[in-house]
C-alpha cells in the first residue's frame, strides 16, 4: 500500500463538532483505509508519475514555457539538492526544524490527550468548555506570531509555543470525540461483568478512543511542521524556513528550490512514518484490519 | 430537568466568566506584553472599526476572497478531471501529493521570485495553496460515486455531461465541501503569513508592524480581529454547508435511520 497521507484535508483540518458527520468524516472519524492515497495506486504508477513530474520540470523551463531565470530546470536544482547532504549548515537547519516539531508535538500531546479524555468522560466539563474550545480552535495560530516573538524572542521556545497552540486543539477535540464514541453496549456489558470505573477506562474507553486520538496526532503533526516552517520564515528563527527565505533574497534560486523540495520530502516522510506507526499500533482496529482483507 | 438547566448554565456562563476574568485581572495591568482588555477593545474600535478597516482589512479580505474563489473553481475542475481519468492520476498524482504535503507557506518565497506585483503574488499563494485540499477531496468524492447510480443514469440515457452534472458532482459534494472548508481556514492563514513576509498593507502586516513598534495594545487588537475572523468564517461555512447539503443529510438520515 502506498504510504500517502490519508486525510486529504489534514494540512489545516479543523473538524467542526456540529458539522454533518459525512462531510466532516475525513477528520472526525478515524480514517477509513480505502480512502488512503486516493490519487495513488501501486508502485509502478507512482514512479511513472514521479518521472513525469521531473520531466515536466526539466522541459517547461528548457523550452521557455516557464521563465528559466525564475524557475531553473530540474537538472540545475537536483545537483544542488544532492550537494546539500554534505553540508553541515543544512543538517543543523533540519535539526532545528525537527526539534521544534518534536518538542511542540510532545508537549501538546502530554497536555491535550489527558485533558480531552477527562472532558469526554465528564458531561458537565464538556458543556462548560465546549464554547471556549469552539472559539479558540478556528483562531489562526499565525496570528500569534507577533505575540510569540515579543514574549519569547526569536528562539526555539517561540516556535514551540506556536506549535503547541496550533496542535493542542485538534488533539483535544479528537480525544473528546473518541471518548464519546465508545460503544455504550460495550461499556454497560463491562459494568455488568463487575468491572470497576478504572478497569472500564483502561479496557473499554481507552482502546476505543485510541484511533481518534491517533488521527488527532496525525493532523497535529502536519500542522506542527507547517507552524515550524512558518515561524522560521516570518520571525527568522533558525531552520529550513529561514534558509529558504535567505536563499530567495540572495537570488540563489537553485538553492531555494532545493530546500523547498527537501522540506516537502521531510513532511511527506513524517506523515508516512506516522501512518505506518498508526497501522502498527492499531492493527487490531477494524479500520486497519480492513486493509489486509 | 434541573440537570439540563445546570448544564445549559455551565455552557453559557463559563465563557462569560473567562472573559470577565480576563477583563478584571488585566484591568490594572502595566505590563508591556499584556495590556488591559479594556484598552485592547478600545484600540480595536479605533483601528479596525475606523481607518484601518479601509486601509488594511479590506485589501486583506479582497485578496483572500479572490484567491479562495480561484482555488475553489480550479480545485473542483482539476479534482474532477483527476478523479475521472486514471491516466491523469498516474501522471500528476505524485506531483499533487508532494505539493499537498509541502507546507503551503513555502509557496511564498517561490511566489516572491516569480511575481513582481505584490497583490498578484499573494492571490497566487492563496489560490495555489488552497486548491490542494479541494483537489484531493474532489478526487476522493468523484471516485467514490456509487457505480450502481452511474449505471442507472447510463441506462436512462444520460450523456457524459449530464452524468457528471447530475450524478457525479452531487454525490461528491459532501467531500467537496469538506475540502472547501479546510481550504478557507488555510486561506486566512496564507493571507496573514504572506502579509507578514512581504507587504505594505493588510492585517498581517499591521499586526507585525505594531509588534515591531512595541505597540502591544494595537497588536492585541489585531489578534482579536483575526480570532473573530477565523471564528466567523467557520460559522459561515457550517451554515452554508447545512443549507446546500440539506438534501444529503435528509437522505442519509432516512436511509441509515441515524
Amino acid at each position: 500500500m502506498v504510504q500517502a497521507p490519508e486525510a486529504p484535508t489534514d494540512e489545516s483540518a479543523r473538524p467542526a463538532a456540529d458539522a454533518p458527520r459525512v462531510a466532516a468524516g475525513a477528520q472526525a472519524r478515524p480514517p477509513t483505509p480505502n480512502r488512503a492515497g486516493a490519487l495513488l495506486r501501486g508502485a509502478t504508477s507512482r514512479w511513472a508519475g514521479v518521472v513525469a513530474a521531473v520531466a515536466l520540470w526539466e522541459l517547461l523551463p528548457r523550452l521557455g514555457i516557464l521563465p528559466a531565470e525564475y524557475i531553473p530546470p530540474a537538472s540545475v536544482v537536483l545537483p544542488t539538492l544532492v550537494g546539500l547532504f554534505g553540508d553541515g549548515a543544512f543538517w543543523s537547519d533540519v535539526g532545528a526544524t525537527l526539534s521544534g516539531w518534536a518538542i511542540g508535538l510532545v508537549l501538546s500531546t502530554v497536555v491535550a490527550v489527558p485533558l480531552g479524555l477527562l472532558i469526554g468522560t465528564n458531561t458537565a466539563l464538556h458543556r462548560a468548555t465546549r464554547v471556549i474550545v469552539e472559539f479558540f480552535r478556528p483562531i489562526p495560530s499565525v496570528a500569534l506570531i507577533p505575540l510569540a516573538i515579543l514574549v519569547f524572542g526569536i528562539t526555539l521556545d517561540m516556535k514551540v509555543f506556536l506549535i503547541v497552540f496550533a496542535t493542542f486543539w485538534p488533539i483535544l477535540v479528537q480525544s473528546v470525540y473518541g471518548v464519546q464514541d465508545v460503544d455504550p453496549v460495550a461499556r454497560d456489558s463491562a459494568r455488568s461483568f463487575g468491572l470497576n470505573r478504572r478497569e472500564i477506562f483502561f479496557h473499554i474507553t481507552l482502546p476505543s478512543a485510541a484511533p481518534y486520538v491517533v488521527t488527532g496526532l496525525r493532523l497535529a503533526s502536519a500542522l506542527a511542521i507547517v507552524l515550524a516552517v512558518t515561524a522560521e520564515l516570518v520571525a527568522g528563527a533558525p531552520g529550513l524556513g529561514r534558509s529558504i527565505l535567505v536563499a530567495q533574497s540572495a537570488g540563489a534560486s537553485d538553492l531555494m528550490y532545493a530546500l523547498i523540495v527537501v522540506t516537502g520530502l521531510v513532511s511527506l516522510l513524517l506523515s508516512a512514518a506516522l501512518s505506518a506507526a498508526e497501522r502498527r499500533l492499531l492493527h487490531w482496529h477494524t479500520s486497519h484490519r480492513a486493509v489486509q482483507a | 430537568m434541573s440537570r439540563r438547566v445546570v448544564l445549559l448554565a455551565l455552557e453559557v456562563l463559563t465563557p462569560l466568566v473567562v472573559l470577565v476574568g480576563w477583563f478584571v485581572i488585566s484591568a490594572g495591568s502595566t505590563s508591556l506584553y499584556y495590556p488591559p482588555l479594556a484598552d485592547i477593545l478600545e484600540r480595536f474600535g479605533q483601528i479596525w472599526l475606523g481607518a484601518g478597516f479601509v486601509s488594511d482589512a479590506l485589501p486583506s479580505l479582497g485578496r483572500m476572497l479572490t484567491g479562495y474563489v480561484v482555488a475553489a473553481v480550479a480545485g473542483v475542475v482539476v479534482g474532477t478531471a483527476l478523479g475521472l481519468s486514471p491516466v491523469a492520476r498516474t501522471l500528476l498524482g505524485p506531483a499533487v501529493e508532494f505539493l499537498r504535503a509541502l507546507p503551503a507557506v513555502l509557496l511564498i518565497p517561490f511566489a516572491l521570485v516569480v511575481f513582481t506585483d505584490d497583490t498578484t503574488m499573494k492571490v497566487f499563494v492563496i489560490a495555489l495553496g488552497c486548491s490542494f485540499p479541494v483537489i484531493l477531496n474532489t478526487v476522493d468524492g468523484v471516485r467514490s460515486v456509487e457505480p450502481l447510480q452511474l449505471d442507472v443514469a447510463r441506462m436512462f440515457g444520460f450523456g457524459r455531461v449530464e452524468r457528471l452534472w447530475r450524478v457525479v458532482l452531487p454525490s461528491a459534494s459532501p467531500q467537496i465541501f469538506a475540502g472547501l472548508r479546510a481550504s478557507l481556514s488555510l486561506a486566512l492563514i496564507l493571507m496573514v503569513v504572506s502579509e507578514m513576509v512581504a507587504s505594505t498593507n493588510g492585517i498581517g502586516y499591521s499586526i507585525l508592524q505594531s509588534q515591531r513598534l512595541f505597540a502591544t495594545t494595537d497588536m492585541w487588537a489585531g489578534i482579536v480581529l483575526l480570532g473573530l475572523l477565523g471564528y466567523l468564517i467557520n460559522i459561515a461555512l457550517v451554515v452554508i454547508e447545512k443549507r446546500v447539503l440539506a438534501w444529503h443529510r435528509g437522505f442519509r438520515a432516512s436511509v441509515l435511520g441515524s
